[in-house]
């Protein structure tokens, strides 16, 4: 079951909504909802969403929550055992071989032994959370094994037998849907998918997130990002990319630019691409214009 | 609605809901009902929200068909008429994966198709029965090795050339008694890239269809990793139609899934709409993408363009064959073609089966650019 610390800091959705807010991470209803039910159900969380929506985000806010270490495990095309639950440090079992001599010595124990983030995450479940990100980026393989992991919470080691977890861990996954992930990997999670926000809710976190940046920048910039990301582009602009762009117009501001110039020439950190740039080029003025406006 | 004898009143209505979807082709699991309730009553429920909430969060519908979803809810809970699912609008092209249809959807598809298209099906399966062998056979065979290799994460055992394996190695030499008997290696497996056929169905193309529908069927047999779409003005994954292995049946399922069988061409909306579903353009990272079309586009080839552009930037090779090029004569002359040579790797004769199927069983060897080669013959 889910363990006790845990479930007294989520008594509802909305004391979720508070603390999130409270480590600077503005959480609508629907996401505290879902990180109240995997709390309480004890099940890992699935987040989804287009890539710089704050899916990174949001678990680092619940890790901080929960005043706990969180334990990142990043997933790409290959990745496997070694590298997700342990691995022996066999030059230290060579050397400790050589100096024991005539000794009898172990060399299963537990100092030969790395542990990955899943085998560090199960060793103290209090203390710790497992963040899987980008999970759509491993093979099918690595899935199956996360899998594994995910339901009985518990690992093999064949020279030492099966490591339990004292308590449920919490686990958030996250994944950009650059593929579907499989059925009974979704079945087993609490799901919920991360959108864009609307321009009031993303005013809001520029303000929270970047330095020094006015109200009206701050709404300005939400507004006109919304604006850009109705157009069909290769790379729509994430919330990050909105917060750094309120930075470095407000930067260049204080520089000398005046309003609408600054935000043009900060484009770069907004749109990175170049046939997004020059399909944006010709209306951006008037974009910002509005924004402003 | 069957209920079962000792539920409460009061579950036998969420109980209810997730049936409702079950009908209409969600996939939900006993599990994810249990936790549903169990998030039901941990929410309170307050309010209608919090249900829907919960239903979101347990349930999982893919965020495709979330409006599905909550139209089914509304009907469900707050009583409202059936839900109506509204067709797309025409503007926008239209992306069709064989595993998001609804059974219903299929089968009114099925009713209303013209007589013109059925004509078109039976054609296909009539001209399956005059020619069997076609070397297809030994193309499904041979495919899997052809196929160009990237170097897998995965490591395998092996006697020369690779990186020592310490943890064998160390076993060895425990069992050895400390003594080190000669290294074991490893080395990273070698796995074949995904092969991505995209197959243009419009009328002009007409004549090669079907033998195209084949090859593809043999490329998804064969291949470990394939995946096939049609194009024509819309865009259809047939991938997993065709991985029955029987090939008429195969062809029959394929030829039901897509409905825009000889019409026109909007070849660069379809392309970049299949670039726009993230999950479709991941696959193309990496992969050997073959586009089979006359690369005929009616009116403006920008768009045309952007998606190959786009698309040769994803890929490991892409390759355009088209069945004029078959022609000594041809040549890339058309202002469309002109535009794209410079992005494709290669622009290959893709008249007949032979001739394709050669060709794709030769990518993994490395050959000029598309550009240099017919810049040479003109």
């Amino acid at each position: 079951m889910a363990n006790p610390d845990a479930v007294a800091v989520a008594a509802s959705p909305e004391a979720i909504a508070a603390r999130l807010a409270a480590s600077r991470y503005l959480a609508d209803d629907s996401l505290a909802t879902a990180i109240f039910l995997a709390i309480r159900l004890g099940k890992p969380l699935l987040l989804e969403g287009a890539p710089g929506v704050g899916k990174t985000e949001a678990a680092k806010a619940v890790a901080e929550l929960l005043g706990r270490e969180l334990v990142r495990l990043q997933c790409y095309e290959g990745i496997d055992a070694g590298h997700a639950l342990y691995e022996w440090n066999y030059q230290r079992q060579l050397l400790a071989i050589r100096h024991a001599g005539e000794h009898e010595i172990d060399i299963y124990d537990d100092r030969f032994l790395t542990a990955r983030p899943l085998l560090q995450v199960l060793r103290a479940p209090e203390q710790r959370l497992l963040l899987v990100d980008e999970i759509d980026r491993s093979d099918h393989e690595f899935e199956a094994l996360l899998l594994e992991f995910l339901s009985d919470f518990q690992i093999s080691i064949p020279e030492r037998g099966t490591i339990r977890a004292a308590t449920q861990p919490i686990v958030i996954l996250t994944s950009n849907r650059t593929r579907e992930l499989a059925e009974a990997l979704r079945r087993r999670c609490v799901y919920h998918w991360i959108g864009y926000p609307d321009a009031q809710r993303e005013a809001e976190i520029i303000m929270l997130r970047a330095g020094h940046v006015a109200e009206a920048t701050a709404k300005a910039v939400a507004n006109a990002v919304q604006e850009i990301r109705a157009r069909p582009l290769a790379k729509p602009p994430g919330i990050a990319e909105a917060v750094e762009w309120a930075n470095a117009a407000t930067i260049l501001e204080k520089g000398g630019s005046p309003w609408p110039q600054a935000f043009r020439r900060a484009i770069g950190v907004l749109i990175k691409d170049e046939e997004d740039l020059s399909a944006i080029a010709p209306e951006l003025g008037r974009i910002v214009e509005e924004a402003l406006g | 609605m069957r209920r079962p004898e000792n539920l409460p009143r009061a579950a036998a209505l969420f109980l209810g809901f997730a049936r409702l979807l079950r009908d209409h082709a969600f996939a939900i699991a006993p599990e994810q009902i249990t936790s549903f309730m169990q998030a039901v009553t941990l929410l309170g429920p307050r309010s209608m929200n919090d249900i829907r909430e919960a239903a979101l969060a347990t349930l999982a519908p893919s965020p495709d068909r979330r409006d599905e979803f909550e139209a089914h809810f509304r009907a469900h809970f707050y009583g409202d008429a059936k839900p109506s699912i509204e067709g797309e609008k025409d503007d926008e092209t239209r992306v069709k994966d064989d595993r998001g249809t609804r059974e219903e959807e299929k089968q009114t598809i099925r009713q209303e198709k013209s007589g013109e298209l059925s004509s078109a099906l039976e054609q296909l399966s009539s001209r399956d029965f005059q020619r069997e062998p076609d070397g297809l056979g030994q193309f499904r065979r041979k495919l899997a090795s052809a196929l160009p290799a990237r170097r897998s994460f995965r490591t395998m055992r092996t006697r020369s050339r690779g990186t020592l394996d310490l943890r064998r190695s160390l076993s060895e030499i425990v069992s050895a008694d400390g003594d080190i008997p000669s290294p074991l290696l490893r080395r990273r497996q070698a796995v074949s890239r995904k092969l991505l056929l995209l197959i243009d169905i419009s009328g002009s193309m007409k004549l090669h269809t079907a033998d195209y529908l084949k090859l593809a069927h043999a490329a998804v047999q064969g291949a470990d990793r394939a995946e096939v779409f049609t194009f024509g003005t819309r865009l259809t994954r047939i991938t997993s139609a065709l991985r029955i292995r029987d090939r008429e049946q195969a062809l029959a399922r394929a030829g039901a899934l897509v409905d825009d069988w000889d019409g026109g061409t909007r070849m660069g909306p379809t392309l970049l709409a299949f670039l726009s579903v993230p999950r479709f353009s991941a696959f193309a990272r990496g992969a050997c993408v073959v586009i089979l079309s006359d690369g005929l586009e009616r009116g403006s080839h920008a768009e045309l363009e952007i998606a190959m552009r786009r698309l040769s930037a994803r890929a490991f090779r892409l390759s355009l064959a088209s069945p004029l090029a078959g022609d000594p004569r041809f040549r890339p002359e058309t202002a469309a073609l002109r535009a794209i040579l410079p992005a494709l790797d290669d622009l290959v004769d893709g008249s007949s089966a032979k001739s394709l199927t050669d060709f794709i069983l030769s990518l993994a060897r490395p050959a000029p650019a598309a550009a240099s080669i017919w810049k040479r013959i003109s």
